[in-house]
């Protein structure tokens, strides 16, 4: 069969954060919170997870004098991706 | 495991709206239509009014008056069209319950205002070199460029009415004397064209 189900992407905050890096070349922390409605803790929590695999990486910066945090997928991260969405398409044709 | 469909429909989602500014309005498109057509007909009046729209273009009897006027209109017009668009698509994104201000909210406005910008300048410039005749043709121009370079950011169909301005301008560069009917043609009737189809695909 083709494609890996990666369990990194098995939690839905997960996937979505990396759905939205496959997308946007970065993406800040305070965006991510908006758009995913979720908490601060709870997405912190999942941005670390998938920073500790590698697949995402973080570039903090100043905008004025306002700290940001900006993420973006790695090249790991992106065929993590590709192979799980892989599996996903491959899952679905085989029950059609 | 999860259903495999909902985490495929999950992820298309997230892409859209992540990359996109899916909050534009089209009822605004229609308004800003309007906006232009009521402008360009006052522009008629102090140009051409009792002869048809449309003349040599050196508009001889231009005086300082008429010009201050137009210039205030255009502003105007602009002024209204941006109001307006803001205000209904700020509706449209409570209603969605989307973000009006998202990344990509910000990157649309940035890539149609930077040409924009530019023309508007550029148009300064003929003005100021006598060269008023190719007025309308730069400002549909610059401004089909504009969304053309914006679609990338927002639903993909207002990359059509960026052709439509676009090749309207390059007509009215050729034929300058028509200056003031094919720029009515593109921002009032096109925009309206465009703003109901969108408010009929999208909004409703």
């Amino acid at each position: 069969m083709k494609g890996t189900y990666d369990k990194a992407f098995e939690n839905v905050i997960r996937l979505k954060v990396m759905s939205i890096l496959m997308v946007n070349e970065q993406y800040d922390f305070n965006s991510f919170k908006e758009l995913l409605e979720v908490t601060d803790g709870n997405l912190a929590s999942h941005l670390r997870n998938l920073e500790n695999q590698a697949y995402i990486r973080v570039e903090k910066s100043f905008v004025g004098r306002k700290p940001m945090t900006s993420y973006m997928a790695t090249h790991e991260g992106k065929k993590a991706f590709q192979a799980h969405l892989a599996f996903l398409e491959n899952l679905i044709n085989e029950n059609k | 495991m999860k259903d495999p469909k909902q985490d495929l429909a999950e992820i298309k989602s997230m892409m859209e709206r992540s990359s996109r500014f899916l909050s534009l309005s089209g009822m605004s498109g229609v308004l800003a239509g309007f906006y232009a057509l009521i402008g360009a007909t006052m522009a008629y009046y102090w140009l051409y009014f009792p002869n048809p729209p449309f003349g040599d273009g050196q508009f001889s009897h231009l005086g300082g008056g008429i010009l201050t006027n137009l210039i205030l209109t255009g502003l105007v017009v602009l002024s209204l069209s941006i109001v307006t668009a803001w205000i209904l698509s700020e509706k449209k994104s409570k209603r969605t319950s989307n973000q009006l201000w998202t990344p990509a909210g910000k990157r649309f406005i940035q890539s149609l205002f930077f040409p924009v910008t530019i023309g508007g300048l550029f148009c300064f410039a003929l003005l100021h070199q006598g060269f008023s005749i190719f007025i309308p043709s730069t400002m549909l121009i610059f401004y089909g460029l504009g969304l053309l370079n914006a679609s990338h950011f927002t639903l993909n169909d207002i990359k059509y009415l960026g052709y439509g301005q676009a090749i309207l301008g390059i007509i009215a560069s050729f034929f300058p004397a028509y200056g003031l009917v094919i720029w009515a043609l593109g921002f009032g009737v096109l925009h309206i064209i465009y703003g109901s189809m969108m408010y009929l695909k999208y909004d409703k």
